[in-house]
């Protein structure tokens, strides 16, 4: 393998990986945060980097819709977009799940109105889990820049044959420079196999896409679909594990950090984990029992992963950076749903927090522990906390 | 008749690509229209269909009528996946050695091309997409049953804009998609109707040699909707036409070209009367749609360089 290390900004290092993997259609709209990624696109097919069609659509409705055109005749197909852009999508995204299209396209998660707010969370992701995506979190620009290599490779499987979408901080990591190791294209060619869909549009063999269904039918077609999705797990993990094999970097669908005996455990995703982390180091170093549990793979849900994680830990203690109005905070929920049926079940305290691109500090996440903590011990766990908000 | 009998076969492919058994309504102008564009399309193509009658008659998993590749994915996204289609196959034909000549076509209903699809419609053309975009216009939402679009005759009564005490049906004329197509500055934009299968076919043929985005919009004969014998449907096309109340007609790098050049039209009296959507009329009512027909006849006469006609 060779490659080179540079200072990159993570939505730039996203377009080096669509560039490497010789991505052959680019359909999208821009929006605040993931202009630069798309930018960065039409700037290497405009100088002749990358031979691709650009296809500056009217919106992101049509983005995901001119996506679905072309994957469906074959080609390698990528788009990006954010917050209204994601649900402004979303009638379509349903349709590229069923159809199983293996369109890749980067989240640079945003709050989503009202009121009006540009700035990072989760709540466009967590309103996408139900569409039939697979959904994958990073933390910072080199997991943002493997993770879509992997997307492509997951996507495109025969076995998988299902659109990925790669969730990454909007501004937090889209918009940070880091250090980046970035792959040679002989490289990415040796590991990523060539896109053919076996159903492709094609005149010498015309096949019929978009069928509807009768409740006689649509019941089997969703079990379907269900099933695709979920088996699709074991397709990740052998990407994941030759990729990791390529480059050193390995990913898991539920990843620890200093996790190991501790009676407390931090879970969240996305790019606040590296600021988890910091705050990890320091309350360990201070003799707390403390880790962290980040997601990397949000769809398929990655129960037994998760319950491994957690089931030894005495405490719980989950942050949303997406809030379900009138309801159990996201992530939080689908923890607590994956732990019901064990026996010893963790205590869990649930916080919502960082939204519309509202900081997390370090120092915020010592707190989060020490609260969810007092939470716990006073018999509070059916409350959802909303962390470091005005009154 | 006879001249025409001797050379139909000769001129017209047997070949159908859209293949009989689907679920169309007895006496369907639209599906007519679709078998006459699919003719002079032929195999090469790939469709990519708006929601709408012809999606649901020709699609119940797991049948499928489409002999060509055929897809259909929402109501409001056919040019904008035709836009991908197009795309993925000239990327394909530059990067992976694909070398078919494959025509893509873009096509839905009145609803979904001048309501719903509109925007994507208006993107597809301005981007300059290398495709046909075919409007099936049986003028309201008839799969759904028959609600008004913004395609609806003025005096039609619809289930959603219902003949009353207070209201006459349709209060509104019908939008004109042909110039908003045209607008685009698109190399060709066409007029046709489901009883005129030649003009229908020479006209298909013509836009897709035609490199860029062509647009032609059929006036397609629904009995189901316009509440008429279904055995009149070939009738009703031609009345439409013959009284000047759908002229046919092409704009040709902007252009205009009256191609059914009618110098006496009939009354729209003999169109209307067959109709139950329009029962409800009055002399009164009928004399504005009359005054109308002959305005809009002549604007598209006068901007294809013949005289006016009274």
């Amino acid at each position: 393998m060779t490659s080179k290390r540079i200072g990159i900004e993570s939505s730039l290092a996203i377009a080096e990986a669509v560039k490497l993997a010789n991505t052959d259609v680019i359909a999208a709209y821009p929006i605040t945060p993931q202009t630069h990624i798309v930018e960065g696109l039409a700037e290497m097919v405009a100088n002749g980097d990358l031979d691709a069609e650009y296809i500056p659509v009217e919106s992101e409705h049509s983005a995901m819709s001119a996506c679905l055109g072309s994957s469906a005749v074959g080609a390698r197909t990528f788009t990006a977009t954010a917050g209204q852009g994601l649900i402004l999508m979303h009638e379509v995204l349903m349709v590229a799940a069923s159809m199983r299209l293996p369109i890749v396209m980067t989240v640079a998660n945003r709050a989503l109105s009202g009121p009006l707010n540009v700035w990072g969370d989760q709540s466009d992701a967590m309103i996408t889990r139900d569409a039939g995506w697979i959904q994958i979190f990073v933390e910072n620009g080199q997991q943002a820049f493997d993770q879509v290599l992997c997307a492509f490779h997951i996507a495109e499987h025969p076995d998988v044959l299902l659109p990925t979408i790669i969730n990454v901080d909007g501004f937090h990591v889209s918009h940070v420079i880091e250090s980046v190791e970035i792959l040679d294209r002989k490289t990415v060619d040796g590991f990523l196999p060539p896109y053919k869909h076996p159903y492709a549009l094609d005149p010498d063999n015309p096949v019929t896409m978009g069928c509807f269904a009768t409740p006689n039918m649509y019941a089997e077609t969703r079990k379907d679909l269900d099933a695709a999705v979920r088996n699709s797990k074991k397709v990740i993990l052998e990407v994941w594990r030759k990729y990791g094999d390529l480059t050193g970097r390995h990913y898991k669908p539920v990843e620890q950090y200093k996790a190991d005996r501790a009676e407390t455990l931090l879970v969240l995703a996305g790019g606040y984990c590296e600021n988890a982390m910091d705050a990890i180091d320091k309350m360990q170093n201070e003799g707390k029992k403390v880790g962290l549990v980040r997601i990397r793979l949000w769809r398929p849900f990655p129960y037994e992963d998760m319950v491994q994680a957690l089931s030894g830990a005495s405490n719980v203690i989950v942050l949303d950076r997406a809030i379900s109005l009138g309801g159990p905070a996201p992530i939080c929920s689908e923890i607590k749903a994956a732990l019901y049926s064990i026996d010893r079940r963790p205590h869990i305290a649930s916080f919502v927090g960082g939204l519309g691109g509202r900081d997390v500090s370090p120092a915020d996440f010592e707190k989060i522990v020490d609260l969810g903590l007092e939470h716990i011990k006073a018999g509070r766990e059916d409350e959802t906390i909303m962390y470091g908000v005005r009154e | 008749m006879e001249t025409l009998s001797i050379y139909v076969p000769k001129l017209v492919t047997k070949g159908e690509y859209i293949a009989s058994g689907h679920r169309a309504c007895s006496g369907c102008g639209e599906v007519l229209a679709v078998r006459y564009v699919c003719k002079a399309l032929g195999r090469n193509t790939i469709i990519s269909n708006a929601t709408g009658c012809m999606e649901i008659i020709s699609s119940p998993l797991p049948e499928s009528a489409w002999e060509v590749p055929w897809i259909h994915t929402l109501f409001e996204n056919a040019s904008a996946v035709a836009s991908g289609i197009e795309s993925g196959i000239k990327a394909l034909k530059r990067k992976h050695g694909y070398t078919k000549e494959v025509k893509v076509v873009a096509m839905g209903g009145d609803g979904g091309t001048a309501d719903i699809g509109l925007q994507s419609l208006s993107g597809a053309l301005e981007r300059g997409h290398d495709f046909l975009y075919v409007c099936y216009d049986n003028e309201a939402y008839m799969n759904t049953g028959i609600q008004r679009s913004s395609e609806t005759p003025f005096g039609a009564s619809t289930t959603t804009a219902p003949a009353g005490k207070n209201s006459l049906g349709q209060h509104t004329w019908k939008k004109n998609m042909a110039a908003i197509a045209a607008a685009h500055n698109i190399p060709y934009v066409a007029t046709s109707c489901s009883s005129y299968p030649f003009d229908i076919m020479s006209k298909v043929e013509k836009a897709v040699k035609i490199k860029g985005p062509s647009y032609i919009h059929i006036l397609s004969v629904c009995p189901t909707g316009w509440r008429c014998p279904s055995n009149l449907t070939i009738k009703m096309g031609r009345l439409a036409v013959e009284t000047g109340i759908f002229p046919v007609y092409e704009i040709e790098d902007g252009k205009y070209k009256l191609n059914i050049d009618l110098p006496n039209l009939r009354p729209v009296e003999d169109y209307l009367k067959l109709q139950g959507r329009y029962r409800h009329l009055t002399k009164d009512n009928t004399a504005i749609i009359q005054a109308k027909a002959i305005e809009e006849y002549n604007r598209i006469r006068q901007l294809s360089g013949l005289k006016a006609i009274k």
